[in-house]
């Protein structure tokens, strides 16, 4: 495989890895984009990305000119391999103080970044896939909901989504209807917002920001930004994680492992109003990575 | 109470908590953090297990580390049927103790697989994806002879034994470590039948049997 032309995906921030996992000093490997790279948080706990290279082994070797962009925002490292927009997409309510924010895990997939968005996206596999937690028979109609793609914020939004879920989150204490609103702010990061079980006013954040190893392979980072306060951080990355393990095997299958984002290319059914969406919206970018484009 | 100390993606826990819905034992479980928190090598943990490994369970102030072991204590214990692990056969139950080290053999190349992959272990991915192979293809061949002799399971029993259970997670969570079965007939055969086992339960990436017939 090539590596990585597509310019608009070059010039994106990716995630790298959590910095709750980082060990002070000490130099992780990782791949993007099919380029290796080495991170790691200096002295002050800044990170500090760069190309792998033999000769350089911490993060106060590394020349100034080989360094590339690097920032630390909501607990991850984030670098670009192209010019990098000033700011990264924002999640207001990781800000509120209240709230628990974790990494649920990093798991490596074997899917392209644009299919596990797709699947993110997709309410209508919860009582199949997640049975008695996200969703159960007969509760599997996905009611109609809104779905726009906003020009000013580059995002797509999609609200009003309604499903009811046996076990909506760690802090449930029994069934509920779930309210949901998605957000895809950047072609590989999505952030959705589900009612809160002890908070009627507010919403639990789930995000995930997939780094993509190469067209087909993912690092998958799953961010947690909910209100729970009983249950120990093991138990909400448990409760994540599970949802996450039941996924995987559905990704992995997924044929051909690329997107097509030719409308035409597959059934209504799996394409739904959010993907078809979110499939336009990637055409319009003029992505080509990780993805079929539509043929010219 | 048996108290297990679980991670919920760990195959060799799900062994356990397999026989116990098979046995329609109660349990408690202590959620130890192994990814991303390594919590399996922290000081409580190694107190427990000095090898810093899960699966270990606690009954009546006994604790009890290795998945195999384990089945092997919990079956003995509480299986009245004594079928699970056949404590009056004794040609029967070194056939089991073959098959749980052979399960062993299973862990540390699908296994292995599977965390290199998912959880990025440093392993030799090849080493263990061709281990994993070789297993399968002695486990296939062992399970078609088997079903020509009328032979349902992995041992020479009209019933499965706790060998059935300790080779069950890693083969059936082998494609997450770029393992694909299509080549084992016998052995998808089998698991359809492990899935219709009377109080089957499952863990997080394996999923039920379909309806209808046995696949395949
Ligand atoms: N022979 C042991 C192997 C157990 C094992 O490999 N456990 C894994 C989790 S599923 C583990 O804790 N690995 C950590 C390590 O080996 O350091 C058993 O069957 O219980
Ligand atoms: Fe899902």
């Amino acid at each position: 495989m090539t590596k990585c032309l597509d310019p608009v995906i070059l010039n994106l921030w990716h995630p790298i890895g959590a910095i709750a996992e980082a060990v002070p000093g000490g130099v992780q490997d990782t791949v993007l984009l099919e380029e290796r790279l080495s991170f790691a948080l200096n002295a002050d706990g800044e990170p500090v990305v760069w190309r792998s290279r033999p000769d350089v082994q911490g993060p106060d070797r590394v020349p100034a000119a080989d360094r590339l962009p690097a920032r630390s925002t909501y607990g991850y490292v984030w670098t670009s391999l192209g010019s990098p927009p000033a700011e990264l997409f924002p999640i207001p309510e990781y800000e509120e103080p209240d709230r628990r924010k974790l990494n649920a895990a990093t798991f490596g997939v074997n899917v392209s970044a644009p299919r596990a968005i797709e699947n993110f996206l997709d309410m209508g596999h919860f009582p199949y896939v997640h049975t008695d937690i996200l969703g159960v028979e007969p509760h599997t109609e996905v009611k109609e909901y809104d779905v726009e793609i906003s020009v000013d914020r580059d995002e797509i939004l999609a609200t009003r989504c309604r499903f009811f879920q046996p076990m909506a989150s760690t802090a449930s204490d029994g069934g509920a209807d779930v309210d949901y609103v998605y957000r895809v702010p950047h072609p590989y990061c999505s952030v959705l917002y589900k009612s809160s079980p002890v908070d009627e006013a507010r919403r639990d954040v789930i995000a995930v920001f997939l780094q993509p190893v190469d067209q087909e392979h993912v690092r998958a980072h799953m961010l947690l930004c909910v209100l729970d306060e009983d249950n120990e951080d093991k138990v909400i990355k448990r409760f994540q994680q599970t949802i996450f393990g039941q996924d995987k095997p559905i990704l992995e299958n997924q044929v051909p492992k690329r997107l097509p984002l030719d409308p035409r290319a597959e059934t209504p059914i799996r394409a739904d109003k959010s993907a078809i969406a979110y499939r336009r919206w990637l055409s319009q970018k003029g992505i080509t990575y990780g993805v079929i484009p539509v043929a010219a | 109470m048996i108290t297990l100390y679980d991670y919920e993606l760990s195959g060799n826990c799900y062994k356990l908590r397999l026989l116990m819905s098979f046995l329609g034992i109660d349990y408690k479980t202590v959620p130890v953090d192994f990814y991303p928190g390594r919590e399996h090598k922290s000081e409580w943990f190694l107190k427990l297990n000095p090898l810093g490994q899960l699966p270990v369970i606690e009954d009546d102030g006994l604790i009890l580390r290795d998945a195999q072991a384990i089945l092997v204590y919990l079956a003995a214990r509480y299986d009245p049927s004594r079928s699970w692990y056949p404590l009056d056969n004794p040609a029967l139950l070194g056939e089991v103790s073959q098959w749980l080290a052979f399960a062993d053999g299973i862990t540390s190349t699908s296994s292995a697989a599977r965390l290199h992959d998912g959880l990025f272990y440093d392993f030799d991915i090849d080493a263990a994806r061709a281990g994993a192979h070789r297993l399968f293809r002695i486990l296939d061949e062992h399970l078609w002879f088997g079903e020509q002799q009328g032979r349902n399971w992995i041992c020479s029993a009209s019933h499965p034994t706790i060998a059935d259970i300790a080779c069950f997670p890693y083969i059936i969570l082998s494609e997450e470590g770029g393992i694909p079965r299509q080549d084992y007939p016998a052995i998808r055969r089998w698991c359809d039948r492990v899935k219709r086992i009377k109080g089957f339960t499952v863990m997080s990436g394996v999923f039920p049997a379909g309806p209808g017939k046995i696949a395949a």
